[in-house]
Protein backbone atom coordinates (compact mmCIF):
# COMPACT_ATOMS: atom_id res chain seq x y z
CA UNK A 1 0.00 0.00 0.00
CA UNK A 2 3.28 2.60 0.96
CA UNK A 3 4.37 1.32 -2.88
CA UNK A 4 1.17 2.32 -4.38
CA UNK A 5 1.34 6.32 -2.42
CA UNK A 6 4.64 6.37 -3.41
CA UNK A 7 3.92 6.00 -6.66
CA UNK A 8 0.83 8.17 -6.77
CA UNK A 9 2.91 10.97 -5.15
CA UNK A 10 5.64 10.77 -7.27
CA UNK A 11 3.76 10.79 -10.46
CA UNK A 12 1.44 13.99 -9.03
CA UNK A 13 4.55 15.66 -8.79
CA UNK A 14 6.31 15.08 -11.85
CA UNK A 15 2.56 15.76 -13.60
CA UNK A 16 3.03 19.30 -11.51
CA UNK A 17 5.48 20.10 -12.39
CA UNK A 18 5.57 19.33 -16.03
CA UNK A 19 1.86 21.47 -16.27
CA UNK A 20 2.94 24.51 -14.35
CA UNK A 21 5.43 26.59 -16.71
CA UNK A 22 2.23 25.66 -19.42
CA UNK A 23 -0.75 26.77 -16.63
CA UNK A 24 1.74 29.85 -16.00
CA UNK A 25 1.60 31.05 -19.32
CA UNK A 26 -1.78 30.73 -20.03
CA UNK A 27 -2.93 32.76 -16.95
CA UNK A 28 -0.14 35.18 -17.31
CA UNK A 29 -1.84 35.71 -21.18
CA UNK A 30 -4.64 36.56 -19.51
CA UNK A 31 -3.12 39.62 -17.18
CA UNK A 32 -1.47 42.40 -16.81
CA UNK A 33 2.49 42.53 -17.21
CA UNK A 34 2.54 44.37 -13.51
CA UNK A 35 0.40 41.62 -12.46
CA UNK A 36 2.91 38.84 -13.86
CA UNK A 37 5.85 40.17 -11.83
CA UNK A 38 3.99 40.45 -8.70
CA UNK A 39 3.64 36.53 -9.07
CA UNK A 40 -0.27 36.28 -9.65
CA UNK A 41 -1.48 32.84 -10.15
CA UNK A 42 -5.12 33.25 -10.92
CA UNK A 43 -6.55 33.68 -14.67
CA UNK A 44 -7.31 37.81 -15.39
CA UNK A 45 -9.31 39.69 -18.07
CA UNK A 46 -6.62 41.25 -20.29
CA UNK A 47 -6.14 38.97 -22.71
CA UNK A 48 -7.76 40.60 -25.37
CA UNK A 49 -5.66 43.98 -24.31
CA UNK A 50 -2.58 41.75 -24.39
CA UNK A 51 -3.47 40.61 -28.14
CA UNK A 52 -4.52 43.67 -29.27
CA UNK A 53 -1.03 45.46 -27.57
CA UNK A 54 0.43 42.36 -29.26
CA UNK A 55 -0.96 42.76 -32.92
CA UNK A 56 0.80 46.86 -32.47
CA UNK A 57 3.85 45.88 -31.47
CA UNK A 58 4.75 43.61 -33.76
CA UNK A 59 3.76 41.72 -37.56
CA UNK A 60 2.38 38.77 -35.84
CA UNK A 61 -0.18 37.64 -38.85
CA UNK A 62 2.59 38.01 -41.28
CA UNK A 63 4.83 35.73 -39.25
CA UNK A 64 2.19 33.21 -38.82
CA UNK A 65 1.48 32.96 -42.30
CA UNK A 66 5.24 32.71 -42.94
CA UNK A 67 5.44 29.57 -40.65
CA UNK A 68 2.59 28.33 -42.30
CA UNK A 69 3.86 28.62 -45.54
CA UNK A 70 7.18 27.10 -45.05
CA UNK A 71 5.75 24.47 -42.72
CA UNK A 72 3.17 23.07 -44.84
CA UNK A 73 5.62 23.17 -48.24
CA UNK A 74 8.22 21.46 -46.29
CA UNK A 75 6.12 18.55 -45.12
CA UNK A 76 4.76 17.69 -48.05
CA UNK A 77 7.85 17.57 -49.74
CA UNK A 78 9.60 15.63 -47.02
CA UNK A 79 7.18 13.01 -47.20
CA UNK A 80 7.30 12.40 -51.02
CA UNK A 81 10.63 12.67 -51.10
CA UNK A 82 11.67 10.50 -47.43
CA UNK A 83 8.59 7.97 -48.45
CA UNK A 84 9.93 7.47 -52.27
CA UNK A 85 13.34 6.61 -51.19
CA UNK A 86 12.01 4.58 -48.22
CA UNK A 87 10.00 2.36 -50.15
CA UNK A 88 12.48 2.37 -53.03
CA UNK A 89 15.11 1.08 -50.05
CA UNK A 90 13.37 -1.52 -48.93
CA UNK A 91 11.12 -3.04 -52.26
CA UNK A 92 13.75 -2.88 -54.89
CA UNK A 93 16.76 -4.05 -51.70
CA UNK A 94 20.10 -4.55 -53.49
CA UNK A 95 23.90 -4.56 -51.81
CA UNK A 96 24.85 -1.46 -53.26
CA UNK A 97 21.62 0.51 -52.20
CA UNK A 98 21.81 -0.95 -48.72
CA UNK A 99 25.69 0.51 -48.51
CA UNK A 100 24.06 3.93 -49.70
CA UNK A 101 21.38 3.63 -47.18
CA UNK A 102 23.79 3.52 -44.08
CA UNK A 103 26.13 6.00 -45.86
CA UNK A 104 23.31 8.65 -45.95
CA UNK A 105 22.53 7.37 -42.09
CA UNK A 106 25.85 9.03 -41.27
CA UNK A 107 23.83 12.12 -42.05
CA UNK A 108 22.24 11.79 -38.83
CA UNK A 109 25.61 12.19 -36.63
CA UNK A 110 25.99 15.48 -38.43
CA UNK A 111 25.08 18.77 -36.12
CA UNK A 112 23.55 21.17 -37.60
CA UNK A 113 25.63 23.96 -36.45
CA UNK A 114 28.70 22.67 -38.44
CA UNK A 115 26.43 22.94 -41.57
CA UNK A 116 25.09 26.21 -41.08
CA UNK A 117 28.29 28.26 -42.27
CA UNK A 118 28.89 26.02 -45.41
CA UNK A 119 25.06 26.37 -46.45
CA UNK A 120 24.76 29.75 -45.53
CA UNK A 121 28.07 30.57 -47.59
CA UNK A 122 26.52 28.37 -50.38
CA UNK A 123 22.82 30.30 -50.61
CA UNK A 124 24.72 33.41 -50.77
CA UNK A 125 26.63 32.23 -53.45
CA UNK A 126 23.09 31.01 -55.49
CA UNK A 127 21.83 34.62 -54.43
CA UNK A 128 24.02 35.89 -56.66
CA UNK A 129 22.76 34.55 -59.40
CA UNK A 130 19.36 33.42 -58.85
CA UNK A 131 18.00 35.42 -56.33
CA UNK A 132 14.86 34.13 -55.79
CA UNK A 133 16.27 30.63 -53.65
CA UNK A 134 19.11 32.59 -52.57
CA UNK A 135 19.71 34.37 -48.54
CA UNK A 136 17.00 35.79 -47.34
CA UNK A 137 14.08 33.96 -49.45
CA UNK A 138 11.46 30.99 -47.95
CA UNK A 139 13.30 28.27 -50.57
CA UNK A 140 16.25 28.70 -48.77
CA UNK A 141 14.89 27.82 -45.41
CA UNK A 142 12.82 24.74 -46.71
CA UNK A 143 15.55 22.95 -49.30
CA UNK A 144 18.60 21.66 -46.68
CA UNK A 145 15.55 21.06 -44.07
CA UNK A 146 13.40 19.00 -46.27
CA UNK A 147 15.61 15.75 -46.77
CA UNK A 148 16.34 13.91 -43.40
CA UNK A 149 17.82 10.20 -43.30
CA UNK A 150 15.73 10.41 -40.48
CA UNK A 151 12.77 10.12 -42.02
CA UNK A 152 14.31 7.97 -44.91
CA UNK A 153 14.81 5.63 -42.16
CA UNK A 154 11.11 5.92 -40.58
CA UNK A 155 9.51 4.87 -44.03
CA UNK A 156 12.07 1.77 -44.87
CA UNK A 157 11.27 0.42 -41.12
CA UNK A 158 7.23 0.57 -41.80
CA UNK A 159 7.82 -0.22 -45.55
CA UNK A 160 8.91 -3.99 -43.79
CA UNK A 161 5.89 -4.65 -42.22
CA UNK A 162 4.45 -3.87 -45.77
CA UNK A 163 2.52 -7.16 -47.20
CA UNK A 164 4.34 -6.94 -50.59
CA UNK A 165 1.98 -9.45 -52.53
CA UNK A 166 -0.47 -6.58 -52.62
CA UNK A 167 2.24 -5.06 -55.23
CA UNK A 168 3.02 -7.75 -56.96
CA UNK A 169 -1.46 -8.07 -57.60
CA UNK A 170 -0.58 -4.50 -58.73
CA UNK A 171 1.86 -4.75 -61.17
CA UNK A 172 -0.10 -7.51 -62.57
CA UNK A 173 -3.01 -5.77 -62.94
CA UNK A 174 -0.65 -3.53 -65.34
CA UNK A 175 -0.16 -0.72 -63.13
CA UNK A 176 3.45 0.99 -63.63
CA UNK A 177 6.08 1.29 -60.66
CA UNK A 178 4.95 4.77 -59.88
CA UNK A 179 1.31 3.60 -60.05
CA UNK A 180 1.86 0.69 -57.72
CA UNK A 181 3.78 3.32 -55.38
CA UNK A 182 0.75 6.10 -55.31
CA UNK A 183 -2.16 3.98 -55.93
CA UNK A 184 -1.51 0.53 -53.41
CA UNK A 185 1.04 1.97 -51.16
CA UNK A 186 0.49 5.40 -50.34
CA UNK A 187 -3.35 4.89 -49.50
CA UNK A 188 -2.28 1.64 -47.20
CA UNK A 189 0.36 3.72 -45.56
CA UNK A 190 -1.88 6.57 -44.29
CA UNK A 191 -1.22 6.05 -40.45
CA UNK A 192 2.75 6.26 -40.87
CA UNK A 193 2.48 9.02 -43.10
CA UNK A 194 0.45 10.60 -40.36
CA UNK A 195 2.58 10.09 -38.09
CA UNK A 196 6.20 11.82 -40.27
CA UNK A 197 3.69 14.81 -40.71
CA UNK A 198 3.21 15.21 -37.72
CA UNK A 199 7.00 15.03 -36.65
CA UNK A 200 8.25 16.69 -39.66
CA UNK A 201 5.58 19.81 -39.43
CA UNK A 202 6.46 20.22 -35.95
CA UNK A 203 9.83 20.39 -36.17
CA UNK A 204 9.82 22.59 -39.09
CA UNK A 205 7.05 24.94 -37.18
CA UNK A 206 9.67 24.78 -34.44
CA UNK A 207 13.10 25.95 -36.08
CA UNK A 208 15.16 28.20 -35.08
CA UNK A 209 18.52 28.19 -35.84
CA UNK A 210 18.46 28.08 -39.56
CA UNK A 211 16.03 30.50 -39.62
CA UNK A 212 17.78 32.87 -38.28
CA UNK A 213 20.60 32.51 -39.81
CA UNK A 214 19.06 32.51 -43.77
CA UNK A 215 16.62 34.91 -43.14
CA UNK A 216 17.24 38.53 -42.71
CA UNK A 217 13.99 41.24 -43.77
CA UNK A 218 11.56 41.33 -40.94
CA UNK A 219 8.67 40.52 -43.18
CA UNK A 220 10.44 37.10 -43.84
CA UNK A 221 10.79 36.36 -39.99
CA UNK A 222 8.99 33.52 -38.54
CA UNK A 223 7.03 32.44 -35.61
CA UNK A 224 9.95 31.74 -33.19
CA UNK A 225 12.31 34.26 -34.39
CA UNK A 226 9.80 36.80 -33.64
CA UNK A 227 9.50 35.23 -30.04
CA UNK A 228 12.45 34.84 -29.33
CA UNK A 229 12.75 38.64 -30.47
CA UNK A 230 9.86 39.67 -27.82
CA UNK A 231 11.93 37.58 -25.31
CA UNK A 232 15.02 39.40 -25.74
CA UNK A 233 13.28 42.75 -24.86
CA UNK A 234 14.51 44.78 -22.31
CA UNK A 235 11.24 46.01 -20.66
CA UNK A 236 8.98 43.11 -21.39
CA UNK A 237 5.63 43.24 -21.56
CA UNK A 238 4.91 39.66 -19.86
CA UNK A 239 1.15 39.52 -20.54
CA UNK A 240 2.03 40.24 -24.34
CA UNK A 241 4.57 37.87 -24.78
CA UNK A 242 2.79 35.08 -22.91
CA UNK A 243 0.08 35.58 -25.44
CA UNK A 244 2.51 35.14 -28.13
CA UNK A 245 3.78 32.41 -27.12
CA UNK A 246 0.37 30.93 -26.27
CA UNK A 247 -0.91 31.40 -30.00
CA UNK A 248 2.43 29.99 -31.00
CA UNK A 249 2.27 26.71 -28.87
CA UNK A 250 -1.34 26.22 -29.37
CA UNK A 251 -1.44 24.92 -33.16
CA UNK A 252 1.10 22.61 -32.35
CA UNK A 253 -0.73 21.36 -29.13
CA UNK A 254 -4.47 21.37 -30.45
CA UNK A 255 -2.68 19.13 -33.58
CA UNK A 256 -0.49 17.28 -30.83
CA UNK A 257 -3.69 16.39 -28.95
CA UNK A 258 -5.84 15.26 -31.77
CA UNK A 259 -2.87 13.27 -33.74
CA UNK A 260 -1.25 11.66 -29.92
CA UNK A 261 -1.49 7.73 -30.80
CA UNK A 262 0.13 8.44 -34.48
CA UNK A 263 2.65 10.83 -32.97
CA UNK A 264 4.15 8.34 -30.16
CA UNK A 265 2.95 5.66 -32.49
CA UNK A 266 5.91 7.26 -35.06
CA UNK A 267 8.22 7.92 -32.24
CA UNK A 268 8.24 4.10 -31.61
CA UNK A 269 7.91 2.89 -35.33
CA UNK A 270 11.09 4.79 -35.60
CA UNK A 271 13.24 2.62 -33.08
CA UNK A 272 10.94 -1.01 -33.63
CA UNK B 1 17.27 -31.00 -84.52
CA UNK B 2 15.87 -28.02 -85.65
CA UNK B 3 13.54 -28.18 -82.75
CA UNK B 4 16.48 -28.08 -80.35
CA UNK B 5 18.00 -24.56 -82.17
CA UNK B 6 14.47 -22.90 -81.92
CA UNK B 7 14.26 -24.01 -78.35
CA UNK B 8 18.07 -22.81 -77.77
CA UNK B 9 16.87 -19.72 -79.48
CA UNK B 10 13.92 -19.55 -76.85
CA UNK B 11 15.69 -19.81 -74.18
CA UNK B 12 18.52 -17.58 -75.09
CA UNK B 13 15.56 -14.60 -75.42
CA UNK B 14 14.55 -15.54 -72.26
CA UNK B 15 17.74 -14.96 -70.61
CA UNK B 16 18.06 -11.88 -72.59
CA UNK B 17 14.51 -10.71 -71.82
CA UNK B 18 15.06 -11.55 -68.10
CA UNK B 19 18.55 -9.42 -67.79
CA UNK B 20 16.50 -6.24 -69.76
CA UNK B 21 13.50 -6.68 -66.81
CA UNK B 22 16.26 -6.95 -64.19
CA UNK B 23 18.27 -4.10 -65.60
CA UNK B 24 14.87 -2.40 -65.73
CA UNK B 25 14.01 -2.98 -62.28
CA UNK B 26 17.32 -1.88 -61.19
CA UNK B 27 16.61 1.30 -62.78
CA UNK B 28 13.45 2.29 -61.71
CA UNK B 29 15.04 0.79 -58.22
CA UNK B 30 17.52 3.14 -58.18
CA UNK B 31 15.17 6.34 -59.60
CA UNK B 32 13.19 5.49 -56.40
CA UNK B 33 15.87 6.60 -54.13
CA UNK B 34 18.06 9.07 -56.36
CA UNK B 35 16.23 12.62 -55.28
CA UNK B 36 16.96 11.59 -51.20
CA UNK B 37 19.86 10.37 -52.24
CA UNK B 38 21.06 13.65 -53.52
CA UNK B 39 19.53 15.67 -51.18
CA UNK B 40 21.25 14.20 -48.47
CA UNK B 41 24.43 14.55 -50.44
CA UNK B 42 24.09 18.09 -51.14
CA UNK B 43 23.18 19.60 -48.15
CA UNK B 44 24.76 17.32 -45.41
CA UNK B 45 27.81 15.38 -47.13
CA UNK B 46 28.93 18.32 -49.28
CA UNK B 47 28.89 21.79 -46.82
CA UNK B 48 30.98 18.84 -44.44
CA UNK B 49 33.44 18.89 -47.10
CA UNK B 50 32.91 22.25 -47.36
CA UNK B 51 33.99 22.97 -43.61
CA UNK B 52 36.74 20.89 -43.94
CA UNK B 53 38.40 23.31 -47.00
CA UNK B 54 37.45 26.14 -44.97
CA UNK B 55 38.80 25.37 -41.35
CA UNK B 56 42.42 25.23 -43.35
CA UNK B 57 41.30 28.73 -43.75
CA UNK B 58 41.19 32.43 -42.16
CA UNK B 59 39.97 35.66 -42.87
CA UNK B 60 36.98 38.19 -42.55
CA UNK B 61 33.53 37.82 -44.92
CA UNK B 62 34.60 36.23 -47.80
CA UNK B 63 38.50 37.23 -48.13
CA UNK B 64 39.97 33.82 -47.07
CA UNK B 65 43.45 32.58 -47.46
CA UNK B 66 44.54 29.17 -46.45
CA UNK B 67 46.72 29.06 -43.44
CA UNK B 68 46.93 25.69 -43.07
CA UNK B 69 46.53 24.14 -39.53
CA UNK B 70 47.15 27.55 -37.96
CA UNK B 71 42.83 27.91 -36.53
CA UNK B 72 43.41 24.71 -35.16
CA UNK B 73 46.92 25.93 -33.21
CA UNK B 74 44.37 28.50 -32.19
CA UNK B 75 41.61 26.30 -30.97
CA UNK B 76 43.83 25.13 -28.48
CA UNK B 77 44.57 28.44 -27.23
CA UNK B 78 41.25 29.85 -27.48
CA UNK B 79 39.70 30.55 -23.39
CA UNK B 80 36.36 31.07 -25.09
CA UNK B 81 36.09 27.85 -26.93
CA UNK B 82 37.54 25.94 -23.84
CA UNK B 83 35.24 27.52 -21.75
CA UNK B 84 32.40 26.42 -24.28
CA UNK B 85 33.68 23.13 -24.23
CA UNK B 86 34.12 22.66 -20.09
CA UNK B 87 30.19 23.95 -20.43
CA UNK B 88 28.75 21.99 -22.87
CA UNK B 89 30.46 18.89 -21.43
CA UNK B 90 28.98 20.13 -17.72
CA UNK B 91 25.66 20.02 -19.46
CA UNK B 92 26.00 17.23 -20.89
CA UNK B 93 27.91 14.90 -18.19
CA UNK B 94 25.00 16.38 -15.75
CA UNK B 95 21.61 16.68 -17.69
CA UNK B 96 21.84 13.49 -19.62
CA UNK B 97 22.10 11.03 -16.90
CA UNK B 98 19.50 12.63 -14.51
CA UNK B 99 17.17 12.76 -17.31
CA UNK B 100 17.38 9.03 -18.68
CA UNK B 101 17.53 8.06 -14.96
CA UNK B 102 14.41 10.24 -14.26
CA UNK B 103 12.75 9.18 -17.22
CA UNK B 104 13.51 5.20 -16.27
CA UNK B 105 11.89 5.69 -12.87
CA UNK B 106 8.86 7.57 -14.44
CA UNK B 107 8.35 5.03 -16.87
CA UNK B 108 8.58 2.24 -14.56
CA UNK B 109 5.98 3.80 -12.15
CA UNK B 110 3.78 4.40 -15.34
CA UNK B 111 4.18 0.46 -16.25
CA UNK B 112 2.25 -0.72 -13.42
CA UNK B 113 -0.82 -2.41 -14.29
CA UNK B 114 -3.32 -1.63 -11.35
CA UNK B 115 -2.48 1.95 -11.52
CA UNK B 116 -5.18 4.46 -11.80
CA UNK B 117 -5.30 7.73 -14.35
CA UNK B 118 -2.30 6.24 -16.35
CA UNK B 119 -3.27 8.38 -19.62
CA UNK B 120 -3.61 11.53 -17.71
CA UNK B 121 -0.19 11.10 -16.27
CA UNK B 122 1.72 10.47 -19.19
CA UNK B 123 -0.70 13.15 -21.28
CA UNK B 124 1.03 15.89 -18.52
CA UNK B 125 4.49 14.61 -18.57
CA UNK B 126 4.73 13.98 -22.23
CA UNK B 127 3.46 17.85 -22.57
CA UNK B 128 6.95 19.55 -22.21
CA UNK B 129 7.16 18.04 -25.48
CA UNK B 130 5.00 19.96 -27.22
CA UNK B 131 6.72 22.75 -27.05
CA UNK B 132 8.89 24.64 -29.54
CA UNK B 133 12.21 25.01 -28.08
CA UNK B 134 11.91 28.92 -27.92
CA UNK B 135 8.55 28.92 -26.27
CA UNK B 136 9.74 26.96 -23.65
CA UNK B 137 13.05 29.04 -23.36
CA UNK B 138 11.20 31.90 -23.24
CA UNK B 139 8.88 31.03 -20.23
CA UNK B 140 11.77 29.57 -18.24
CA UNK B 141 13.96 32.53 -18.82
CA UNK B 142 11.16 34.41 -16.96
CA UNK B 143 9.97 31.62 -14.63
CA UNK B 144 13.74 32.07 -13.05
CA UNK B 145 14.27 35.88 -13.19
CA UNK B 146 15.10 37.55 -10.71
CA UNK B 147 11.33 38.48 -9.31
CA UNK B 148 10.22 35.63 -11.59
CA UNK B 149 7.41 33.07 -10.18
CA UNK B 150 10.36 30.45 -8.97
CA UNK B 151 12.01 32.75 -6.35
CA UNK B 152 8.10 34.18 -5.03
CA UNK B 153 7.43 30.26 -4.43
CA UNK B 154 10.65 29.43 -2.88
CA UNK B 155 10.44 32.87 -0.77
CA UNK B 156 7.15 32.18 0.50
CA UNK B 157 7.73 28.26 1.28
CA UNK B 158 10.73 29.98 3.56
CA UNK B 159 13.37 27.95 1.38
CA UNK B 160 15.90 30.88 0.82
CA UNK B 161 15.55 34.30 2.52
CA UNK B 162 16.20 36.49 -0.62
CA UNK B 163 15.65 35.84 -3.99
CA UNK B 164 18.51 33.35 -6.42
CA UNK B 165 20.19 34.92 -9.06
CA UNK B 166 19.15 32.71 -11.33
CA UNK B 167 20.59 34.11 -14.71
CA UNK B 168 23.33 36.18 -13.52
CA UNK B 169 24.96 33.85 -11.62
CA UNK B 170 27.42 31.88 -13.60
CA UNK B 171 26.68 28.52 -11.20
CA UNK B 172 22.94 29.46 -10.92
CA UNK B 173 22.81 29.78 -14.91
CA UNK B 174 23.78 26.14 -15.69
CA UNK B 175 21.94 25.01 -13.20
CA UNK B 176 18.61 26.70 -15.23
CA UNK B 177 19.31 25.68 -18.56
CA UNK B 178 19.84 21.83 -17.06
CA UNK B 179 16.71 22.37 -15.17
CA UNK B 180 14.96 23.92 -18.28
CA UNK B 181 16.40 20.96 -20.34
CA UNK B 182 15.41 18.42 -17.93
CA UNK B 183 11.87 19.77 -17.98
CA UNK B 184 11.51 19.49 -21.64
CA UNK B 185 13.00 16.14 -22.90
CA UNK B 186 12.33 13.95 -19.75
CA UNK B 187 8.93 12.84 -21.25
CA UNK B 188 9.79 12.39 -24.56
CA UNK B 189 12.69 9.81 -23.20
CA UNK B 190 9.77 7.87 -20.18
CA UNK B 191 7.65 7.66 -23.77
CA UNK B 192 10.16 5.22 -25.32
CA UNK B 193 10.97 3.59 -22.44
CA UNK B 194 7.14 2.78 -21.62
CA UNK B 195 6.82 1.12 -24.68
CA UNK B 196 10.16 -1.25 -24.31
CA UNK B 197 8.66 -2.08 -20.74
CA UNK B 198 5.25 -3.22 -22.47
CA UNK B 199 7.49 -5.75 -24.78
CA UNK B 200 9.27 -7.16 -21.51
CA UNK B 201 7.39 -10.40 -20.15
CA UNK B 202 5.45 -9.92 -17.53
CA UNK B 203 6.14 -13.50 -16.15
CA UNK B 204 10.11 -12.45 -15.92
CA UNK B 205 8.94 -10.63 -12.96
CA UNK B 206 6.68 -12.73 -11.50
CA UNK B 207 9.76 -15.22 -11.29
CA UNK B 208 11.62 -12.84 -9.68
CA UNK B 209 9.06 -11.72 -6.95
CA UNK B 210 8.86 -15.56 -6.09
CA UNK B 211 12.67 -15.75 -6.29
CA UNK B 212 12.21 -12.92 -3.33
CA UNK B 213 13.42 -9.98 -5.51
CA UNK B 214 13.06 -6.77 -3.92
CA UNK B 215 11.18 -3.85 -6.26
CA UNK B 216 15.18 -1.97 -6.50
CA UNK B 217 16.51 -5.39 -7.27
CA UNK B 218 14.34 -5.98 -10.25
CA UNK B 219 14.61 -2.70 -11.93
CA UNK B 220 18.65 -3.06 -11.82
CA UNK B 221 18.84 -6.62 -12.71
CA UNK B 222 15.95 -6.86 -15.20
CA UNK B 223 14.60 -4.16 -16.41
CA UNK B 224 17.93 -1.96 -17.06
CA UNK B 225 19.17 -4.83 -18.36
CA UNK B 226 16.58 -5.51 -20.42
CA UNK B 227 16.19 -2.00 -22.10
CA UNK B 228 19.69 -1.56 -23.01
CA UNK B 229 19.30 -0.89 -26.57
CA UNK B 230 16.48 1.28 -26.19
CA UNK B 231 18.74 3.39 -23.31
CA UNK B 232 21.79 3.23 -25.45
CA UNK B 233 19.66 4.78 -28.17
CA UNK B 234 17.87 7.51 -26.21
CA UNK B 235 21.43 8.58 -24.53
CA UNK B 236 23.31 8.13 -27.60
CA UNK B 237 20.21 11.27 -28.91
CA UNK B 238 20.60 12.64 -26.17
CA UNK B 239 23.97 13.31 -26.22
CA UNK B 240 24.03 14.43 -29.95
CA UNK B 241 21.44 17.15 -29.10
CA UNK B 242 23.22 18.08 -25.86
CA UNK B 243 26.11 19.03 -27.96
CA UNK B 244 24.23 20.90 -30.65
CA UNK B 245 22.37 22.89 -27.78
CA UNK B 246 21.92 26.06 -28.86
CA UNK B 247 17.89 27.28 -29.02
CA UNK B 248 17.94 27.42 -24.66
CA UNK B 249 20.89 28.69 -24.10
CA UNK B 250 20.08 31.58 -27.00
CA UNK B 251 17.07 32.22 -25.47
CA UNK B 252 17.49 31.67 -21.65
CA UNK B 253 20.74 33.22 -20.75
CA UNK B 254 22.27 34.41 -24.25
CA UNK B 255 25.39 32.90 -23.08
CA UNK B 256 25.82 35.44 -19.82
CA UNK B 257 26.67 36.17 -17.42
CA UNK B 258 30.25 37.02 -19.60
CA UNK B 259 30.80 33.02 -21.25
CA UNK B 260 29.20 31.66 -17.98
CA UNK B 261 26.61 28.89 -20.31
CA UNK B 262 27.61 29.74 -23.64
CA UNK B 263 27.59 26.51 -25.45
CA UNK B 264 30.17 25.56 -29.16
CA UNK B 265 26.68 25.80 -31.54
CA UNK B 266 26.19 29.16 -29.71
CA UNK B 267 30.28 30.19 -30.37
CA UNK B 268 29.74 28.83 -34.19
CA UNK B 269 27.05 31.29 -34.66
CA UNK B 270 28.88 34.00 -32.82
CA UNK B 271 31.91 33.92 -34.55
CA UNK B 272 30.27 33.47 -38.15
CA UNK B 273 26.95 36.20 -37.37
CA UNK B 274 27.58 38.18 -34.68
CA UNK B 275 31.42 39.15 -34.57
CA UNK B 276 33.01 39.91 -37.61
CA UNK B 277 33.15 37.14 -39.55
CA UNK B 278 35.48 34.56 -39.68
CA UNK B 279 33.87 31.59 -41.56
CA UNK B 280 37.17 29.83 -41.96
CA UNK B 281 37.62 29.64 -38.02
CA UNK B 282 34.24 28.89 -37.15
CA UNK B 283 33.94 25.60 -39.28
CA UNK B 284 37.21 24.67 -37.18
CA UNK B 285 35.35 24.82 -33.98
CA UNK B 286 32.53 23.18 -35.89
CA UNK B 287 34.54 19.98 -36.51
CA UNK B 288 35.35 20.06 -33.06
CA UNK B 289 31.47 19.40 -32.40
CA UNK B 290 31.53 16.77 -35.06
CA UNK B 291 34.40 14.72 -33.04
CA UNK B 292 33.00 15.19 -29.81
CA UNK B 293 30.21 13.29 -31.27
CA UNK B 294 32.24 10.19 -32.98
CA UNK B 295 34.09 10.24 -29.72
CA UNK B 296 30.85 10.08 -27.10
CA UNK B 297 28.84 7.46 -29.52
CA UNK B 298 31.84 5.84 -29.75
CA UNK B 299 32.42 5.59 -25.61
CA UNK B 300 28.67 4.98 -25.22
CA UNK B 301 28.91 1.80 -27.72
CA UNK B 302 31.66 0.15 -26.24
CA UNK B 303 30.17 0.83 -22.30
CA UNK B 304 26.86 -0.74 -23.54
CA UNK B 305 28.56 -3.89 -25.99
CA UNK B 306 30.97 -4.42 -23.10
CA UNK B 307 28.07 -5.49 -20.44
CA UNK B 308 26.51 -7.62 -23.31
CA UNK B 309 29.64 -10.08 -23.50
Amino acid sequence: MSKRIFSYTVLIIASIVSIFPFLWMIVSSTNKSVDVTKGRLLPGTHFIENLQNLLNTVDLIPALINSTKISIITTVLAMLIASLAGYGFEIFKSRTKDFLFNFLLLSMMIPFAALMVPLFRMFGTISQSVPIIGIDTKTAVILPTVTTAFLIFFFRQSTKMFPKEILEAGRIDGLTELGVFFRIYVPTMKTTYAAAAIITFMASWNSYLWPLVILQSPENQTIPLLISNLGSSYSPDFGMIMTAIVIATLPAALIFFIMQKHFVAGMMGSVK
Amino acid sequence: MITAKVNQNQALKTAKSGRKIRAKNTAIGWSFVTIASLMICLFYFYPMVQALILSFQSGTGANLTFTGLDNYARLLKDPTFLTTVKNTVIYLVIQVPIMIILALFLSVLLNNKTLKYKGLFRTAIFLPCVTSLVAYSVIFKYLFGQDGIINIMLMKLSLISEPIQWLTDPFWAKIAIIVAITWRWTGYNMIFYLSALQNVDESIYEAAKIDGASSIQQFFKITIPMLKPIILFTSITSTIGTLQLFDEVMNITKGGPGNATMTISQYIYNLSFKYTPDFGYAATVSYAIVIMIVIFSIIQFKVAGDKNE
